[in-house]
């Protein structure tokens, strides 16, 4: 289990415990946290689970997918600390993991 | 007005089958889709990329399962519509009146909904003062490209549209290309003649930039950009050009009256038919307990959506189950002899 920490654009908070084995996107979405569409259902297929990870956390989970940062091109305000969830794996490593979510993903 | 006994809304694989499907059982059928081209999602998001999960194919591409499930169509003669997005459904007698936004209407006792995660549309800047230069100066496909002659064009994008419209349009017109990382998701050989005329100052190649906002009375004058580094510029444009894929929306199926969960449709799993009567979801779009999101799903729950139509098209006669494989009727409407 890792503690995940979602942050709306609105500055909303939701803190929720994921299983290990799981994305930080399925985590969004099994907890009802908003702002997490995820329309391809984890499959880099759209780019609607985008999140922003701060620096001190941005080296510490898993590297970018191949063609993540195509699907990123494609988000909506992608930034350089831009990350698709459905590519980050949750892990006891990344317990406290805080995501910032963008102003709307569509 | 069209009439027919089923209308699908959504080319892609599910769309596809379902329409098969009702012409087995010897029901018309017509097809609209939004996008210009037949194959939705699979065409559109992955045309390249293999599927490894479809029953009895071991592996195909996107493009490869469209053009086999049209294969699979072309004993029937099934008319498409395309580049036209339903806008209307109205009850009117027992019958659905269905209006696209090209103004065609069709009159049909059963709609199907096979539209994955609804109509794609063109993403956006985000910058709010674009909308004002929205379909002047500020455009996100091209029509008419003769009105860039001899104007400077700002393009923003990183993939094969953005790059192939910038080595088209250098030809007549002066080029800013601005892309928000210095990689490029087009095909090699287009990447490489874009360095290569950016070398040679034909293109003003600018990477790790975006737009940060747009200047103009009217139309577009000015732009500012940004890059990685805060650090903003301003350039001069007739015309910006945005090209960032494409992103899927609800759209108007959000106000038909059906039961909606999150961007997904409520159908029983008997019919597939949502709270409307003659009104069916199948595929992405719809949603039900264990619902997946594969494929062969919605082959699957459009075949028992077909079957559903039968009873409300054909209201005097009785739906027989039958084989392909031994069914003479199923035969002559493949166009294939019997034994």
């Amino acid at each position: 289990m890792a503690k995940i920490t979602y942050i709306e654009n609105n500055g909303k908070s939701h803190t929720v415990e994921v299983a290990e084995g799981l994305t930080v996107m399925e985590g969004a979405v099994q907890n009802n946290v908003p702002g997490i569409d995820a329309d391809c259902g984890g499959g880099m297929a759209c780019a609607t689970c985008h999140v922003y990870v701060k620096d001190e956390w941005f080296d510490k989970i898993n590297k970018k997918s191949e063609g993540e940062d195509d699907m990123i091109d494609q988000a909506y305000e992608p930034k350089k600390n831009s990350r698709l969830s459905c590519q980050i794996q949750v892990s006891p490593e990344i317990d406290g993991l805080e995501v910032h979510l963008p102003v709307k993903q569509v | 007005m069209i009439k027919t006994d089923a209308l699908i809304i959504g080319a892609g694989p599910t769309g596809l089958f379902t329409a098969h499907q009702l012409k087995l059982i010897g029901l018309d059928c017509e097809i609209v889709d939004n996008l210009d081209k037949i194959g939705g999602q699979c065409i559109e998001l992955y045309p390249d990329k293999p599927i490894y999960d479809i029953p009895a194919i071991p592996e195909c591409t996107g493009e490869e399962l469209t053009n086999n499930l049209l294969e699979q169509l072309k004993p029937f003669n099934i008319k498409f519509h395309l580049g036209e997005r339903v806008d209307e459904l109205k009850k009117d007698n027992e019958k659905w009146k269905v209006k696209t936004s090209k103004g065609t209407v069709f009159e049909t006792p059963n709609v199907i909904i096979a539209g994955g995660v609804g109509s794609f549309e063109p993403r956006k800047f985000p910058t709010k003062e674009c909308e004002q230069f929205e379909n002047k100066t500020i455009l996100y496909s091209i029509k008419d490209k003769k009105i860039f002659d001899g104007k400077t064009v700002s393009i923003f994008g990183g993939g094969d549209s953005a790059l192939d419209w910038a080595l088209e349009l250098s030809k007549t017109s002066k080029i800013n290309l601005i892309h928000r990382r210095d990689e490029f998701r087009a095909a090699q050989a287009t990447v490489d003649k874009i360095k290569e005329l950016s070398n040679a100052g034909k293109i003003n190649l600018i990477t790790n930039s975006q737009l940060k906002t747009v200047f103009g009375n009217g139309k577009l004058e000015e732009i500012e950009i940004e890059n990685d580094n805060k650090e903003t510029k301003k350039l001069k444009t007739d015309f910006a050009l945005g090209f960032f894929g494409l992103i899927m929306q609800l759209g108007p199926i959000a106000n038909w009256g059906l039961n909606l969960n999150k961007k997904t449709v409520e159908v029983d799993t008997e019919k597939f038919e949502t709270n409307q009567k003659g009104i069916y979801a199948v595929g992405d779009i719809c949603n039900y307990p264990g619902k997946l999101k594969l494929i062969l799903s919605g082959f699957h729950e459009g075949a028992l959506a077909a079957r559903a139509c039968f009873k409300l098209a054909r209201p005097n006669e009785k739906y027989r189950f039958e084989f392909t494989t031994s069914s003479k009727t199923i035969k002559n409407r493949l166009g294939v002899k019997s034994d």
